[in-house]
């Protein structure tokens, strides 16, 4: 079972609920998909047992066997390499290694060397989630790749949950490709509205089933309420806005074990879930 | 030496343009015979790795000496491969001469 | 050479929901002869909350997808077997997955894969109701390629901007990645927006190693300071030896988020706090003329 947790805007709560949800699930998996700024490891605290070096495939080009024949740069559409004429040099942030340049190089001059994009982590917590999270080096250009790499790295079939990067892009795209079920973390606002919809359009695009969760829940924000009724949406839960869980969260605690009543709203979301990820199986 | 300068026109007269990866044209000036070359810039329109593209064509030309308004670090990384010395911070309001007789003086 | 007649400042935050639209649209009300750009293209929100009239709207092409025609297609499967991002199964390719790079194009031997220049976004030009110029973007689901949109909307700001603007004003996008790369060409200074909480700070340092490589100077403001004033003051222990300034501390307050649910700006919800944004504003433009 893969659950993935996005949200479109940053800031709902994603990380919260996907944590609170790892909290409660047995034996489960959670990775941090969000390697631009990951935060997953703020609120689970894992112990980090293995970190390591997380690389890209790049082209090196063999000034001695080139003979300038530019096919490299025809070749390649996202303009990272460039012909100095005594030298073909290339421009590694802009390369998305797709392996083209390589491949056409009538003078097989090209082979392809390994780069650091970053590094993975692997830890466990005290409740025994095993823990994946992975850091885009500062600068790098592409988030994707790694993200692709750190749900590769677990190879189990144990419960997964992935946290998302928030937006509606590529990298969004790639936590939540292959997952079972998303759960969309929206809040009431307007801005939560409005991306919640570019969330919900990202999911159909590629056939995954999902549920909302409004966090910071306020009732006096109907659009949010009316649309998904008006739409016939799966609203999983309301989290309603309490300063407790703000204070608890910006403490760095996980809300399942300081604020009341949060662990039972995520049993709820659990079993929730696991109906709709059965539903889907006899589907 | 030769002076390249981002431009939004194809004359002396021509105001800076400041972005360089995506300026219409770089001015390349020879500052020994004071004689000109108009260079279109193929990477204005670029998919992508636009700065970067337009170094290449600066370094293929022999220039020495790049002024514009501000160069992003991809293009930065290759304009100094090809051991072309930057100059930043020209502004839109300035004509091209005027920027090569400026950098001359203060040499 | 005489200074280019106006500064550039980006809002930036690491962490989203910090705050940073609230804080740009704020800061964009107090500014006078500016141009206000919206360069959260995964999710551009400012243009929720100003009046602005659409001026003109332009296509996006970000990239380019291939696509394979079946009735030229002998299925000998060699496309499928060089692309490394999993687009091409049964001989047909996900566009959601294509990365526009052409290698199956260019080596199909039946010539059956056409590669073009798709739409994968749209950007508006605007005008605000002071006649400021605004403009935004919005990413089609699932696109990559957002640092181009981000380039492309602030050249058309760019070659748009009128003689005499002084501020050009950013809202930028969350994270640390090309996007944000991308909105930091030409800044003079990063306002950044960040809360009191662990995980504000941790995304905090990210992005100030990031503009350290940008050598960009900037500024913090601490938005919901009074949840943890630990955390506040740890934060602003933390800025002192990086050399940023604190430019202020704003306390939580149900008003900002009541004024965005009433699609308004928190100046325009509550006139109270003009004053606090325009001291605010006068701080950032005492640090960036020094």
């Amino acid at each position: 079972m893969v659950i993935s947790i996005a949200s479109g805007k940053g800031g709902t709560g994603k990380t919260t609920v996907a944590c609170g949800l790892a909290s409660v699930t047995n034996n489960c998996v959670y990775i941090d998909c969000d390697v631009e700024e990951p935060n997953g490891h703020i609120l689970l605290k894992p112990k980090i047992t293995l970190e390591e070096s997380s690389y890209k495939i790049i082209p090196k080009i063999n000034n001695d066997l080139c003979n300038f024949c530019n096919k490299c740069t025809e070749v390649c559409e996202f303009n990272a390499l460039l012909n100095f004429k005594t030298e073909i040099y290339l421009i590694d942030e802009l390369c998305h290694s797709c392996g083209a340049c390589t491949y056409f190089c009538p003078q097989k001059a090209i082979t392809e060397v390994k780069k650091e994009n970053g590094k993975i982590r692997i830890g466990e917590t005290s409740d025994n989630i095993l823990f994946y999270d992975a850091y885009l080096k500062v600068g790098e250009a592409s988030a994707a790749p790694l993200i692709k790499k750190v749900k590769n790295a677990y190879k189990g079939d144990g419960p997964i949950i992935i946290d998302s990067p928030p937006g509606t892009s590529c990298s969004m795209l790639e936590a939540v490709k292959d997952s079972d079920f998303c759960i969309l973390v929206t809040e009431s606002t307007p801005f939560g509205f409005n991306d919640l919809k570019l969330a919900i359009n990202v999911l159909r695009q590629i056939n995954i089933p999902y549920g909302i969760v409004i966090n910071k829940y306020d009732e006096n924000f109907s659009l949010l309420d009316e649309y998904i009724h008006d739409n016939q949406l799966n609203l999983l839960l309301r989290i309603p806005f309490r300063m407790d869980i703000a204070e608890s969260y910006s403490k760095g605690e996980l809300p399942t074990e300081t604020v009341k009543d949060y662990k039972v709203m995520m049993l709820d979301l659990l079993e929730k879930i696991k109906k709709e990820i059965v539903k889907k199986e006899y589907a | 030496m030769l002076i390249a300068v981002t431009s939004s026109g194809d004359s002396l007269d021509s105001l800076v343009n400041e972005k360089f990866g995506r300026c219409q044209y770089f001015i390349i000036v020879n500052a020994d015979t004071m004689k000109y070359e108009v260079v279109p810039n193929p990477a204005e329109n670029a998919q992508g790795g636009a700065g970067p593209k337009a170094a290449e064509v600066l370094v293929n030309k022999g220039v020495n000496v790049l002024l514009t308004g501000h160069v992003g670090d991809k293009a930065e990384e290759a304009l100094k491969k090809g051991h072309i010395h930057i100059i930043t911070g020209l502004n839109e309001n300035t004509k091209i001469a005027d920027a090569i007789k400026f950098y001359l003086s203060k040499k | 050479m005489p200074d280019k007649h106006y500064k550039q400042i980006v809002i930036l935050s690491g962490k989203g929901g910090t705050g940073k639209t609230t804080v740009a649209t704020a800061l964009s009300e107090i500014a006078e002869a500016k141009v206000v750009i919206d360069t959260d293209v995964d999710a551009a929100n400012m243009h929720l909350v100003f009046d602005y009239y659409i001026n003109s709207e332009y296509d996006y092409y970000g990239g380019k997808k291939a696509e394979i025609n079946s009735d030229k297609c002998t299925q000998c499967g060699i496309c499928e077997s060089v692309c490394r991002f999993d687009a091409i199964k049964e001989f047909k390719v996900s566009r959601t997955s294509c990365e526009g790079c052409g290698f199956c194009f260019r080596v199909c031997p039946d010539d059956a894969i056409s590669f073009y220049e798709s739409k994968s976004g749209v950007y508006s030009e605007c005008e605000l109701e002071d006649q400021s110029k605004f403009y935004y973007a919005q990413l089609l689901a699932g696109e990559g390629n957002s640092g181009k949109l981000v380039s492309e909307i602030k050249k058309k700001a760019y070659e748009q901007v009128k003689e005499n603007v002084k501020w050009i004003i950013i809202d930028g996008p969350p994270g640390i990645g090309c996007p944000v790369n991308a909105s930091l060409s030409g800044v003079d200074f990063v306002v950044i927006v960040t809360e009191p909480t662990q995980s504000g700070l941790h995304d905090l340092k990210r992005l100030i190693n990031l503009l350290k490589i940008f050598k960009i100077p900037s500024g913090v403001i601490i938005n919901k300071y009074d949840i943890n004033t630990d955390m506040s003051n740890s934060i602003e222990k933390f800025i002192r030896p990086e050399g940023i300034s604190l430019l202020a501390k704003i306390p939580f307050d149900k008003k900002f988020i009541k004024a965005i649910q009433n699609s308004k700006s928190i100046i325009e919800y509550d006139h109270a706090y003009i004053d606090t944004f325009k001291t605010i504003w006068n701080d950032i433009q005492k640090v960036i003329l020094n």
